[in-house]
């Protein structure tokens, strides 16, 4: 990574990637109500256990409380949130809207998104955006932060008059390996870290193989010094779970042996965990990974003891 | 083209049963082709819609004709709109471009679209049509080997596929819809043009589509 340590954002994230710490994040999907009470029940069970935690934007194309609102709620609550954007729901005014909205609140890391589609969510009637893509939003939050302009090049001060006060936030973005077509994944990857991606998480890993190759690849492009990547991880909570995984969510494949290891198993949730484990070591041996990303999909209360397990915890300062 | 689908029956047959004498009118360009609103369409609607009104004991009479292009004065000629003096109602089996132009043509005549218009596309089989054109105003093609991503691909995305794409397929539509950027990968590879696509691509202006207005093309040097 380079050698100069000037802070981008002063993100905590960012600290403890600049200082060469194997960063943990977390994810916490906001209610689809106005509770406040989940958010900070859900960042009870993730607080200490992990350095950041994503902060999910109508994930699956399901309305939640927005992640600007809920990744405040998560910062009072003792965590460090990622605030996700996608390109789906808003254009270019409501993004940086926002992004000078999530400076002000003090939510210091933004992961750009293009966005499931709506067609998969609770309103699939619903008229998609699509102003830009992950790789321009990328892009734009690089330029207000380092070029202090907004996409339209005019500088982000209130008035002439007034200080240039712009938005810093340590620059998030996902890759999936898994997608087609294969060869174009790590094109991808290097689009969004010459946009201005500073970490990566990616999408989560079952293919422990298919992985490998890509990191491979990232590698031999030097990649993985220019940007943090963060692998991900899910951990299988039952047998349906992974053909679910396997079956219907596109570009995601779930090998044979693990879902004959969590059928064979007495308690499937639990052999679920021990795989997780299991992988979370295995990566660490790749080279060029940064940290780990687990996803714990509306299981908040599980990260604890999966990093306890691997071996994750404490976490640094 | 553009290619449209014939409304219901049941939608059509609503507008109809409100007036006494209505003319179904057909465009013999676009739509002809796509087989939805040419001179046999309307010969069938007109007849499914007299029977119809005999069984239900609706007084309507049903008058059939198609003209070349509903979306041009020229051919509006004075037997057509002879026929449309004599009717209280047009329905018009043209585009959503034929029904707006009959609208401004026919006065006090009421109009109503029998057709709804999907798309600018093209016939990849008989009786399969698909999407090719967004209209953006502002064609790219040159830079992606001929296949539009901001029409094909289902998020418009300029800079590669996303995690979507599987097997060629994109996920909004596996049965149907071909993955743009797969095509697009495929293409530029066989051209030996591949590291384009590695260049990053700015936000699209997207003045020049629909976003910035209603739009129109006015050309000076051919004007009359």
């Amino acid at each position: 990574m380079s050698e100069q340590k000037t802070l981008k954002s002063g993100s905590r994230l960012e600290k403890i990637l600049t200082e060469g710490h194997f960063a943990v994040t977390g994810e916490l999907g906001p209610p689809k109500s106005a509770d406040v009470e989940i958010i900070k029940k859900k960042a009870g069970y993730l607080k200490g256990v992990v350095d950041a935690v994503n902060i999910t934007d109508n994930q699956t194309a399901i309305v939640r409380m927005s992640s600007m609102a809920a990744g405040l709620f998560a910062l009072q609550a003792g965590l460090e949130p990622v605030v996700q954007i996608t390109c789906r729901d808003r254009n270019r005014l409501a993004i940086q809207a926002d992004v000078l909205g999530a400076q002000a609140c003090g939510l210091r890391n933004i992961l750009c998104l293009s966005g499931d589609h709506q067609r998969f969510g609770n309103h699939p009637g619903s008229k998609n955006v699509f102003d830009m893509d992950s790789i321009q939003l990328i892009n734009m939050l690089k330029r207000m932060r380092d070029d202090k302009v907004f996409a339209c090049g005019d500088e982000i001060r209130n008035t002439k008059k007034q200080p240039v006060v712009e938005p810093r936030p340590f620059i998030g973005a996902a890759a999936n390996p898994f997608g087609d077509p294969f060869a174009f994944r790590v094109i991808r990857l290097a689009k969004k870290v010459k946009a201005g991606a500073d970490f990566i998480q990616t999408q989560c890993i079952y293919d422990m193989e298919r992985f490998k190759r890509w990191m491979t690849e990232v590698v031999n492009r030097g990649l993985h010094e220019q940007v943090y990547i963060l692998a991900g991880i899910t951990p299988l909570k039952s047998v349906r779970m992974a053909e679910y995984m396997r079956d219907k969510v596109a570009g995601l494949s779930v090998p044979d042996g693990l879902i004959e290891r969590l059928e064979k198993a007495e308690n499937p949730r639990e052999e679920g965990e021990k795989i997780a484990v299991e992988q979370i070591q295995e990566i660490r041996e790749i080279p060029g990974i940064a940290g780990v990303h687990i996803m714990a999909i509306e299981a908040e209360k599980s990260v604890a003891g999966l990093a306890e397990k691997a071996g994750l915890l404490p976490r640094p300062a | 083209m553009i290619v449209a689908e014939r409304k219901p029956f049941e939608e059509i047959y609503e507008c109809v049963k409100r007036h006494r004498k209505v003319l179904l009118l057909g465009c013999g360009t676009c739509v002809t082709v796509c087989m939805a609103g040419g001179e046999k369409e309307v010969n069938v609607l007109a007849n499914q819609l007299a029977l119809a009104a005999r069984d239900r004991g609706d007084d309507v009479e049903v008058m059939e004709h198609t003209i070349t292009r509903q979306c041009d004065d020229e051919f509006f000629d004075e037997a057509t709109m002879k026929k449309v003096a004599e009717v209280d109602a047009v329905v018009s089996m043209g585009c959503g471009v034929g029904v707006q132009f009959c609208a401004a043509k026919f006065g006090d005549t009421a109009i109503y679209p029998g057709l709804n218009t999907k798309f600018y596309g093209a016939t990849l089989e008989q009786g399969v049509w698909a999407e090719r054109c967004a209209g953006c105003g502002e064609c790219v093609l040159g830079d992606f080997g001929g296949v539009c991503p901001v029409a094909r691909c289902s998020k418009s995305l300029l800079n590669g596929p996303c995690g979507g794409s599987a097997d060629g397929k994109c996920e909004v539509d596996p049965e149907n819809v071909d993955c743009a950027w797969q095509l697009i990968y495929d293409r530029m590879e066989r051209l030996g043009r591949l590291e384009e696509l590695e260049e990053n691509r700015p936000m699209k202006d997207w003045s020049t589509n629909r976003d910035g207005g209603p739009r129109t093309v006015t050309r000076e040097d051919v004007k009359l």
